[in-house]
């Protein structure tokens, strides 16, 4: 008698429970649904609507289904952009992972001042990227900058480096590897202290060398390190246009531009919102395929720990 | 012979350091000494803080200044109450929709609001919050970013500590505040120290939505202040530059550690 009382009620308590439960997190989560929907999932959204829309310059916008796209095919500057940006991560990427991990191997060693050697790497990682663009600006102004100083000291002549096609791309370059290297040596530095030290001293009573060492238990033990580094600089690669608005906007002749300094050109200098969010559709599509990739190949439990 | 290939290398290291602080130092060294040294470099150049007064009074920087700091303090402000939130909400409470929800939320992840410049500038304008603050730190608010890193954390914390706080009569509110937020702490240190840089030295997004000295920060300040247009002495702009990268430099320099350790665990996720 007394337990078909508690059973009828007992349903009626849970149920009201988890209405409270549900209710209560829905209300802690209120606020940051809120913001993430405006400012992050309306204007995914957004932006592929827009792309099939034509610009509406004072009057309405139409239906105009791929033509956006099909324009963006034809644009060579949308091509250059594109060649650009892979050539600028196929230069800054392999590099700057190589100099962490030469960073690391250096820092990680107990060599006479490595915490110098540590702070000097790093430095450039808390620097905004405006005020390093100004500094190595400087670097390259044609005559009067260092580089062009320190050639004319030894006999070159000078050179208009961010001005010429073919020498502006490994310029800022050079600055990017320089501003991100010491970033990525310390997930390197991380993975080299959880690497067991009987492991070198089993390959030192065995007599293997340095490199062999290095090439054959190092390296293959760093790999999902190496891996996460490299998504994260390739995603980099494709975020980083700060330095273009100071030092080449860009040019000569879009020889510099990346694919998001367009998208801001189109947008806000020639005011065609609808070319730019085609644009910035392929750009997302981009960062969405990388984002997958990543999600893929790198099994996240190794980093988690 | 073993010891020679360790000195080569200790010789190797320290030069691609001092390489490494070459463009820092070459900065503090134009900043103070007067533009006759810019590029001549004498050990007995005259120290100087000319550059400084002359940038200062060239350009609005206090006013920059206030606006950056004013800028990352909401930034930060906003972040910490929205993810510990959210991530209080996602690691304690079983609720409808959690997983696609949780999924939804890491889509800033990739995508985050650095390249939804075009629409977020609808949004914006449409809230006419165009040129202030709020604007630049509206879209960075909610973090995705920091909503994971507290959900983590709070994941781990040991049930027993819940329960205890439960028996003493503690409201979930204040299970969350008594017990959660001070076990998060080296998180949120973590987390702060990440996001005032990132938003100290952010450049495009407000470079976009402001256009007057009163909502500008420094960086943006800043590039106004260098552009070559303007014909103001180098010397002058690398000074306006060493103010707008040294506070962090200096925070850095005397907390090293502690910035160090955190851009990993910020990284590592």
């Amino acid at each position: 008698m007394v337990s078909a009382v508690m059973s009828a009620a007992e349903p009626r308590a849970v149920r009201r429970r988890a209405w409270l439960t549900n209710a209560n997190a829905w209300l802690l989560l209120l606020p940051a649904v809120v913001l993430l929907a405006t400012f992050t999932h309306y204007p995914i959204l957004a932006t592929l609507y827009h792309s099939f829309f034509s610009l509406s310059r004072g009057g309405a916008s139409e239906f105009v289904g791929l033509e956006n796209y099909t324009y963006m095919l034809e644009d060579d500057v949308f091509w250059q952009v594109l060649r650009n940006n892979i050539v600028f991560a196929i230069a800054t990427v392999p590099t700057s992972i190589a100099l962490a991990l030469l960073m690391a191997v250096w820092v990680d060693k107990k060599m006479a001042g490595r915490s110098f050697l540590r702070l000097a790497f790093f430095t450039p990682t808390v620097l905004p990227m405006i005020a390093v663009a100004n500094i190595w600006l400087f670097f390259y102004t044609p005559n009067y900058g260092l580089l062009d100083q320190f050639l004319k000291s030894l006999g070159f002549a000078g050179h208009n480096w961010l001005g010429d096609p073919s020498t502006v791309m490994s310029c800022l370059a050079a600055m990017v590897v320089w501003k991100e290297a010491g970033f990525f040596m310390i997930f390197y530095l991380a993975a080299l202290q959880t690497i067991p030290p009987e492991l070198k001293e089993a390959a030192e009573v065995e007599g293997a060398s340095r490199w062999y060492f290095f090439r054959r238990v190092t390296l293959p033990l760093l790999m999902p390190t190496t891996l996460f580094i490299s998504i994260n600089a390739l995603i980099n690669s494709f975020k980083l246009v700060d330095q273009l608005v100071i030092m080449t906007k860009g040019g000569p002749n879009n020889a510099s531009s990346l694919l998001l300094y367009y998208i801001y050109e189109v947008a806000f200098t020639f005011q065609d919102t609808a070319f730019a969010a085609t644009l910035t559709v392929t750009l997302i599509a981009i960062l969405a395929a990388v984002a997958l990739t990543k999600f893929v190949y790198l099994d996240r439990r190794i980093h988690y720990q | 012979m073993r010891q020679q290939g360790h000195s080569v290398e200790t010789i190797a290291a320290w030069a691609l350091a001092l390489l490494w602080l070459l463009p820092v130092a070459y900065s503090l060294w134009s900043a103070f000494h007067p533009s006759e040294y810019a590029t001549r470099f004498d050990l007995t150049a005259p120290l100087t803080l000319d550059n400084f007064a002359r940038a200062w009074n060239q350009a609005p920087f206090a006013r920059y200044y206030l606006n950056t700091v004013t800028l990352v303090t909401m930034v930060l402000a906003g972040q910490l109450v929205v993810a510990t939130l959210a991530a209080y909400a996602f690691a304690r409470f079983r609720f409808f929709g959690r997983d696609v929800l949780f999924a939804l939320v890491l889509v800033q992840l990739m995508i985050m609001p650095d390249v939804l410049i075009v629409e977020n500038y609808r949004v914006i304008s449409a809230l006419s919050l165009l040129d202030t603050i709020p604007a630049i730190a509206l879209p960075y608010i909610a973090s995705a970013f920091g909503i994971f890193l507290l959900r983590q954390t709070f994941k781990s914390v040991p049930n027993e500590l819940v329960e205890a706080a439960r028996v003493e009569g503690a409201s979930s509110f204040g299970v969350l505040w008594r017990v959660f937020v001070p076990l998060a702490k080296t998180t949120y240190i973590a987390f702060g120290l990440v996001s005032v840089s990132y938003h100290w030295n952010n450049f495009l997004w407000p470079l976009i939505v402001t256009n007057s000295v009163e909502s500008r920060p420094l960086t943006v300040g800043l590039a106004v202040f260098g552009a070559p247009e303007t014909g103001v002495d180098w010397s002058v702009i690398t000074a306006a530059t060493v103010m707008t990268m040294g506070p962090l430099l200096l925070a850095f320099l005397l907390f090293q550690r502690q910035f160090v350790q955190s851009f990993m665990r910020a990284g590592i996720r």
